[in-house]
């Protein structure tokens, strides 16, 4: 009798985690769970991928603490790390060559697995023989907000091929408030119809929205942030003055580099 | 002595059933709130669970319940938990828990006042050295400058401000004491109806300057009924509430379907107690 195993899931979030929130870690936990509830997912890793500095956006801190304090914020979780892949390369990388980075990473560390599996079967885990002779693939998916889903829309942003890639050959995890609801955003769009089978939506009814920006405004001010980001980000926040007047102000007037680049793309969503 | 602040301490009664990230958000809040006014000092936080005896729906053992909540606030050096209102057989009205915690505060003062005081004997004798003058002398070894008492106050969130107007839950004259001698201090979310529930009420009205509001511009809904809610249904609560209360709640297996059910059809305390009381059924105006 072959039982029917769980598709490993991968769940990667791409931003600017500036600084990360106990919201940031709040869509892995929900993610994870919704997909859990599905039984046909079994996720086995969650990714924080921050931005690299030539995003360009106002405000963003150095790579170095973002990573750092995503790494602090993220020591609890057992599942859950911070990839510095993207926020060292040297120009800002479009999302979809994020996630061909990552899932050829896991592919690579699942091919690796199945190497040793194949030449010691006699030592191969009791969890390895009882998941069937043909172990899963790994799917990895996008976990993002609402909001992602939205820049869809905007004129130029994307490429189409682009979000074809990303919804139908990735997937997309995506988390709304309670208030609203993205199904309308995917009905209205003929590319995102198709796929929606791959879009997984997920409502978060206990409302937390504890944005960074709001975060570093209130840190400007002198303000508590206690219980909406996590002690340790708090604390590596004042050891290093990360968040000042001035590191506001950085890339003031700066165009978002994914928007410098749009004159060379197509208009994604005209259907 | 205009330079002075008011000291405040900051007291918050409620089942913390269990305690949340928003109900330590509370106290930031109000602790940020009253610094910027320029003319407060809060120096302490009080959280105090209700007793057992509030027959509330759900409502599990208050020794779990205190412990949560001293977990929680293990890292915080001003915010602590006071089990005196949990550790009563009968359910005790809000006022009292503020008037035993006043008390407290100023017996404490008085002990302080009595070991700085200087004899009597001292005092007369300066007084002798110096016949004709007629300011006060502010010397040093002098009897203490009266020092005000810190004043504590009531920490809440809109539901508690607006459950005044639930009949017979509150006595008219508790609602009136706590906003007319404490003092209230609300914390609520942008767009709330509290200061039209306020305008509607004369009592409230009269001491609106007795009750600070206070927005919370990061919409913050974790409230212990959806934790529970989540932790019935095995979803993840990770975030939500401090770390050390998850793995408390997760290792002792608190908050099932038959936790929610305790107390199932029993009345609230206030309610059981205040339903033959003609006070209770005063209108809030």
């Amino acid at each position: 009798v072959r039982m029917r195993s769980r598709i490993p899931v991968i769940l990667l979030a791409c931003g600017s985690f500036n600084p990360t929130t106990n919201m940031h870690m709040r869509l892995f936990e929900l993610a994870r769970d919704h997909l859990h509830q599905t039984g046909q997912y079994q996720v086995i890793e969650g990714i924080m991928s921050p931005v690299s500095d030539s995003y360009g956006k106002q405000g963003l801190v150095s790579a170095r603490h973002r990573v750092a304090m995503a790494r602090l914020a993220l020591e609890t979780s057992d599942w859950i790390r911070v990839d510095p892949w993207e926020s060292q390369q040297d120009t800002w990388t479009e999302t979809v060559k994020v996630l061909r980075h990552h899932y050829n990473e896991a592919l690579r560390t699942f091919q690796s697995k199945d190497f040793t599996r194949n030449k010691h079967p006699m030592e191969s885990s009791m969890e390895d023989s009882l998941s069937c002779q043909q172990p899963v693939l790994p799917e990895l998916k996008l976990l993002c907000g609402a909001d992602f889903l939205q820049t869809f829309k905007t004129p130029n942003l994307w490429k189409e091929e682009d979000i074809k890639e990303i919804v139908g050959k990735f997937g997309l995890v995506c988390i709304s408030r309670a208030g609203s609801d993205p199904s309308q955003l995917i009905q209205e769009s003929d590319l995102l119809s198709k796929f929606q089978h791959n879009i997984f939506l997920v409502r978060e009814w206990i409302q937390n929205e504890v944005s960074a920006t709001q975060i570093r405004s209130a840190l400007c001010r002198g303000l508590s942030v206690k219980y909406l980001i996590p002690d340790s980000v708090i604390a590596y926040i004042a050891q290093h003055n990360v968040y000042t007047a001035e590191s506001e102000r950085r890339n003031q007037g700066q165009l978002l580099q994914p928007l410098r680049l749009q004159n060379t793309a197509i208009n994604p969503l005209r259907d | 002595d205009p330079d002075r602040k008011t000291e405040v301490v900051l007291l918050a009664c409620g089942s913390f059933n269990p305690i949340t990230n928003m109900h330590l958000r509370l106290f930031e809040l109000a602790k940020d709130y009253f610094h910027e006014t320029g003319k407060y000092k809060v120096i302490k936080g009080i959280i105090s669970p209700v007793g057992d005896a509030y027959k509330k729906k759900g409502l599990i053992s208050a020794n779990h319940r205190v412990t949560m909540a001293k977990l929680a606030t293990k890292n915080s050096d001003w915010v602590e938990v006071d089990d005196w209102e949990s550790c009563q057989s009968e359910w005790l009205e809000t006022l009292k828990v503020l008037r035993y915690h006043q008390q407290k505060l100023l017996s404490a003062d008085v002990t302080n006042s009595l070991q700085d005081a200087v004899p009597i004997t001292k005092l007369g004798r300066k007084r002798k050295q110096e016949p004709n003058r007629h300011e006060p002398i502010k010397k040093k070894n002098q009897s203490p400058v009266v020092k005000s008492v810190p004043q504590v106050k009531l920490l809440c969130g809109s539901d508690m401000l607006e459950s005044f107007g639930v009949p017979n839950l509150w006595k008219l004259e508790d609602i009136t004491e706590i906003v007319e001698k404490h003092g209230l201090v609300c914390i609520s979310r942008a767009g709330n109806n509290v200061q039209k529930f306020i305008y509607e009420s004369d009592v409230l009205w009269r001491h609106k300057n007795n009750i600070h509001l206070v927005e919370e511009w990061i919409t913050n809904d974790i409230s212990s009924t959806k934790i529970r809610r989540a932790l019935r249904r095995g979803q993840s609560i990770r975030y939500l509430v401090p770390d050390v209360v998850r793995a408390y709640i997760e290792k002792n297996g608190l908050y099932s379907a038959e936790s929610e059910d305790r107390n199932a059809g029993l009345v609230l305390a206030p309610l059981q107690k205040h339903a033959s009381d003609p006070r209770s059924s005063q209108a809030l105006n």
